[in-house]
């Protein structure tokens, strides 16, 4: 069995929760594997990382140089083939960076390349067998990732529970051996989000529409009812996309992450990166018109109807009670 | 600039259930209604966008059967200049490593200055345009929500990061670009439109035309099945009248109604 890596996620100083996650899901690749962790970035980084994450790993390379101190996946991915032997395993999880890093990273390795796994079940031989979602999680696929010349794979966030702390692992500095840190992409900045009118992530009860709404006339309906229920109207993306409401009402990774008591969603399918901005476990009440709809899964109620259809006579329910 | 947008034919899932078939082990795709995949749609109207304000051509490109005819059409009506197929039986149930790999072979035989994809589909790869990158050896940023061009070697571009922040760069020509929703509004194409440009002709090119030597699989898939996420919803029953008066009670209960 190659040796198995995992690439930290980490920002200001400190690792991303996903880096005990993959600790978890390394061992869950196989569980004699004794994982080795990698830290990439800036010198006033690097070390704090890496001894946060060394109780997780065997061991944990760093390589500190201020022409990492942001992470520029080109320049990223000319360090990591550096480094990594032959035939490795590398564990990411699946998030902007590795969609940006990991499938030309593949290619420069010649090694496999497997995205946005959600599980793992066994090694035989050369072939590992994985789990992953497709369609926007409305089935999930049963692939076999050919492992003879390594392999890179990104793990989604939340698939596997965070590994609990052992022995500590011990820190490698192998900064020295990369030195090519040249990339015909060159970072600028970063611009934050915008802040809209309303800050969803105070809200308490939260109307989210999706695509389901069919067009921008039929908000309407969904403000009465958020207007009726006394919630504020969060979105998912496609509502965004198509400008019918401000990005600052999208929930999800890359949108805002929410945290009501009550949280309706109305037209929306369940895709994990709309799922991914909604964290405190709220009251989930999902409608929809087509009854295997992922959202169904990770809902608490489901009400299986046409929200042009429904969303009025709730909202009529609602305000008659009052 | 002449700019390659590849785009993939995918089933669309604001026309259909994906659901599995009766063995439970493949997906249903009998009464399956194609589309182009969303994110090429933003692709497409990025690259005409940029042709429009700095001059060139926009091709098309998929990799399929002769049904993504249909797709590079629609494409075409929306502004591409020209479509091609590339199309083999050696190139059916490639993994993203071979698509990129046949997308690769077509490019080495024509010049293109920007080459789009979407920054993923139907299977959550988000993985052919870095792969096919990295065969290229250009430089490469995935998740674009804009892009202002600089000069004729050189990009300003903003990439999509968590939370919705943008984090701005600059990449030098020839690049490769996946392309994030949202970039643009795509324009609506009229039937009139698809009947235009229904005679021109799509050349259709197979491995040997564009020099692909076959590679092993490292990703091969096995079967489809019914994912269990959790416990699932507790599902209510009657009309709608009946369900939203449940509703409304479960809603008082829990605090969902101030
Ligand atoms: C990098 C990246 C980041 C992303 N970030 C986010 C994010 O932050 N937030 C986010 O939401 N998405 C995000 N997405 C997009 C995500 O993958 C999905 O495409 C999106 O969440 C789908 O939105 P939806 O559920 O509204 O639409 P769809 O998936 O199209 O679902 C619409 C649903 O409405 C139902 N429906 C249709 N008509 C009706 C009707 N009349 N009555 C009842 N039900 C109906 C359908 O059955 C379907 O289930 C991201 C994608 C990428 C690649
Ligand atoms: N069969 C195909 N033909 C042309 N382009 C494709 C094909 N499959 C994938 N792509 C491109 O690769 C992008 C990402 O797809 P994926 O890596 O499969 O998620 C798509 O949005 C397309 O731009």
């Amino acid at each position: 069995m190659a040796a198995i890596f995992v690439y930290i996620t980490h920002k200001n100083g400190t690792a991303d929760d996903s880096a005990f996650e993959l600790a978890a899901a390394a061992k869950a690749l196989d569980a004699a594997a004794a994982p080795c962790a990698i830290v990439l970035g800036g010198t006033a980084d690097v070390g704090q990382v890496a001894g946060q994450v060394a109780p997780y790993f065997s061991e944990v390379i760093t390589i500190a140089n201020d022409a990492l101190q942001y992470p520029n996946a080109e320049v990223y991915r000319k360090a990591l083939a550096t480094i990594l032997p032959a035939k490795s395993l590398l564990l990411l999880t699946h998030n902007s960076f590795s969609m940006d890093l990991a499938p030309g990273l593949s290619v420069k390795l010649d090694a496999a390349f497997a995205s946005d796994v959600v599980g793992f079940e066994g090694i035989e031989g050369d072939t590992l067998k994985l789990v992953r979602q497709e369609h926007g999680g409305a089935v999930s696929s049963r692939s076999a990732c050919g492992l003879a010349n390594g392999a890179i794979i990104s793990v989604r966030a939340g698939a596997f529970k965070p590994a609990e702390a052992g022995s500590q692992g011990a820190v490698v500095d192998k900064s020295t051996e990369v030195s090519d840190f040249s990339s015909k992409r060159s970072f600028v900045e970063v611009i934050a989000a915008e802040v809209g009118d309303i800050d969803i992530t105070k809200s308490e009860i939260l109307v989210a529409v999706g695509r389901g709404i069919e067009e921008e006339d039929n908000l309407a309906m969904v403000h009465e009812l958020a207007a009726a229920m006394g919630a504020d109207v969060a979105c998912s993306r496609p509502v965004v996309d198509a400008k019918w409401l401000e990005k600052s009402r999208q929930v999800g990774t890359s949108g805002q992450t929410v945290s009501p008591k009550v949280y309706l969603a109305l037209g929306i399918s369940g895709s994990f990166q709309h799922m991914g901005g909604i964290k405190g476990s709220p009251f989930i009440v999902a409608v929809n018109k087509n009854k295997t709809a992922p959202i169904f899964q990770s809902a608490d109620i489901g009400v299986v109807a046409d929200i042009l259809d429904f969303i009025p006579v709730l909202t009529e329910k609602i305000n008659a009670g009052k | 600039m002449n700019i390659l947008v590849c785009v993939k034919r995918v089933p669309d899932s604001s026309e259909n259930e994906i659901r599995l078939n009766r063995a439970g082990n493949d997906i249903d795709t009998d009464d399956l209604v194609y589309a182009v995949n969303e994110w090429d749609n933003y692709a497409v109207e990025e690259a005409i966008q940029i042709v429009d304000k700095v001059g060139g051509s926009v091709t098309v490109v998929s990799v399929g059967t002769e049904e993504n005819e249909e797709i590079l059409r629609r494409e075409m009506a929306m502004g591409a200049e020209s479509g091609v197929l590339l199309s083999d039986p050696l190139f059916e149930d490639a993994d993203g490593r071979k698509l990129a790999a046949i997308l690769s072979a077509y490019i080495d035989k024509n010049k293109f200055d920007l080459v789009l994809c979407g920054a993923q589909a139907d299977e959550g790869g988000a993985q052919v345009g870095g792969m096919l990158a990295a065969m290229q050896d250009k430089p490469f940023a995935s998740l674009v929500n804009m892009i202002e061009v600089l000069d004729e070697k050189k990009l300003k571009i903003g990439r999509e990061i968590e939370g919705g922040s943008q984090e701005i760069s600059e990449i030098e020509l020839p690049c490769v670009l996946s392309i994030q929703t949202g970039i643009n509004e795509p324009r609506y194409v009229s039937i009139r439109g698809i009947r235009k440009v229904a005679s021109v002709e799509i050349p259709t090119l197979g491995a040997s035309d564009i020099g692909f030597t076959d590679t092993p699989l490292r990703l091969q898939k096995l079967e489809y099945f019914q994912p269990e996420l959790g416990a699932g919803a507790e599902m209510l029953e009657g009309s709608d009248e009946e369900m939203a008066d449940k509703l409304v009670a479960l809603l008082q209960a829990k605090g969902g109604i101030k």
